[in-house]
């Protein structure tokens, strides 16, 4: 698939400012962090949810626990696409049941993959509270799903991508607004 | 990139890429083994027909367990091994399974290359559970997944395959899979189970009839199944194979300290394996079992299911 860059939507730095941001809109709307955990979504929200952690950890002194989640199996879509794509380990150290989870993910999109992530916490567990991060929600819900951090919201077309950039996963932190060449 | 498999025969066709994938794709299951909720909505609506020809107990409960864990749904069709003739109710069987309409077979025929006689006439994923004395693909891969997760490689390991090695279909895919990582293995058992053909399995396989000379410097012993009603045959008495042949704790002192012992089972203790070897702290059959159920999610999740016909093709001759 030809993708044709259109704009940056977050440099380096903005994004760096939107993780602190997000950071202490979390501990802020979280009423203590004892139980708090974060659950980050394989791939890129596994280092958005490692960075979060370490924000939280530097300005309010608590250690949260981070769990990284691999949705593969709980995809609604696999009948329909080719070889099943493969799987990688789910990695939460901790028990889920009574905990206030945030799931992280760097996209909201469908909701589908929200969906998937969430089914996999419960096989787990049953938890107090999840709820969601995102670094970008670029609209097109196509599942009653909805974030409660947010760090920033773009308007797309249906042939637009919103790709995230990260430099533990792609080498560099950016995150640019992609069409779909044909 | 990885080739992908439609069936799954044997392991002789594989590559090392290939079992290495299937091993890595195992881990993720085995995690799941440890979840309070072991059920999956991966493969709702799909059907597995067990096609079991032969008695069994462990591996077909491994596969239906396997499968119901995914979410799938199983027929089971046991159809007793006396009532069958070979060559033409083959044909009949294959003709049963297609008007099952089933998304994959999982297989066990005591005639060598039945799956494969399957899978070549329908155009579903066939998994070969066991056939005649020709292969056990995911026994091997069960057996590679415990070596490498308790050594931490698979490669150039001494192997000791102690047993009834001409019948064993456990012992052949165990030898093509072990040998494509560069594996020294040495075959033991009695002599008319031991047969100088063996030798072309796989380059560079030793042969012993002496237990001793087998165990030494081994890092893992598989410990064959000894069928007991081959221990009937004259040239052959029990009291003469545990003397001989019997893991001992004596004689698993002849290998390596941390060498490791597999068992396929079922085990006769007392027969093929001393009690105390098999409940020992280099014993790895209860991880055997625990990794048959990871492999074969991690190779039901990757054959089944996915984008493909929804019918069966005709049947050809």
């Amino acid at each position: 698939m030809r993708v044709v860059e259109k704009r940056q939507l977050l440099s380096a730095e903005e994004i760096g400012r939107t993780l602190q941001r997000l950071a202490h809109e979390i501990v802020e709307k979280s009423g203590g962090t004892a139980s708090l955990a974060l659950i980050g979504v394989r791939r890129r929200g596994v280092p958005l949810a490692e960075r979060l952690a370490k924000s939280i950890g530097d300005f309010a002194h608590a250690k949260i626990p981070v769990g990284t989640l691999d949705i593969t199996l709980y995809r609604d879509d696999l009948s329909t696409i080719g070889p099943h794509p493969v799987v990688q380990s789910t990695e939460i150290e901790f028990p889920v049941d009574d905990r206030d989870l945030v799931i992280v993910d760097d996209v909201l999109y469908t909701g589908r993959t929200v969906r998937a992530a969430i089914n996999g916490l419960f096989d787990l567990g049953r938890p107090q509270r999840v709820r969601l991060c995102v670094l970008v929600d670029r609209g097109h819900r196509e599942l009653p799903i909805e974030a409660s951090f947010v760090g920033r919201t773009v308007q797309t077309t249906d042939t637009e991508l919103v790709e995230v950039r990260m430099k533990e996963t792609d080498g560099e932190d950016r995150v640019v607004l992609v069409e779909r060449a044909l | 990139m990885v080739q992908r498999l439609t069936h799954l025969l044997g392991i002789e066709t594989l590559t090392r890429e290939q079992i290495n994938f299937f091993l890595d794709q195992a881990k993720p299951f085995q995690e799941f083994q440890r979840y309070p909720l072991k059920k999956l909505a991966t493969l709702r609506g799909k059907t597995v027909a067990l096609a079991f020809f032969e008695p069994s107990t462990r591996t077909r409960i491994s596969f239906a367990t396997a499968a119901a864990r995914l979410g799938a749904d199983t027929m089971a069709l046991q159809a007793e091994a006396s009532s069958l003739k070979k060559g033409e109710s083959l044909m009949d069987t294959v003709r049963t399974l297609e008007a099952m309409r089933p998304d994959s077979i999982v297989m066990r025929h005591s005639s060598s290359g039945a799956p494969a006689f399957v899978a070549e006439r329908l155009g579903v994923p066939v998994l070969n559970a066991g056939d005649g004395m020709h292969e056990h693909p995911t026994q091997a891969l069960l057996d590679a997944l415990t070596i490498r997760d308790r050594k931490e490689t698979l490669e150039g390991w001494n192997i000791t395959i102690l047993g009834d090695i001409l019948h064993s279909r456990v012992a052949r895919s165990n030898v093509y899979l072990l040998s494509k990582f560069g594996a020294r293995i040495t075959l033991c058992g009695p002599a008319p189970w031991l047969p100088r053909e063996v030798e072309s399995l796989a380059p560079g396989l030793r042969r012993s009839h002496c237990t001793e000379e087998a165990l030494e410097g081994a890092d893992v012993v598989m410990v064959l199944r000894v069928q007991t009603e081959r221990l009937h045959e004259p040239a052959l008495p029990a009291e003469e194979y545990i003397l001989r042949y019997q893991l001992t704790p004596q004689r698993l002192q002849l290998a390596h300290p941390n060498a490791l012992v597999l068992h396929p089972g079922p085990m006769i203790r007392g027969l093929e394996i001393d009690p105390a070897v098999a409940d020992g702290p280099q014993s790895c059959v209860l991880e055997q079992v625990t990794n048959g159920l990871a492999v074969r999610m991690a190779l039901l999740y990757h054959l089944v299911g996915g984008a493909g016909p929804d019918t069966a093709q005709v049947t050809k001759e």
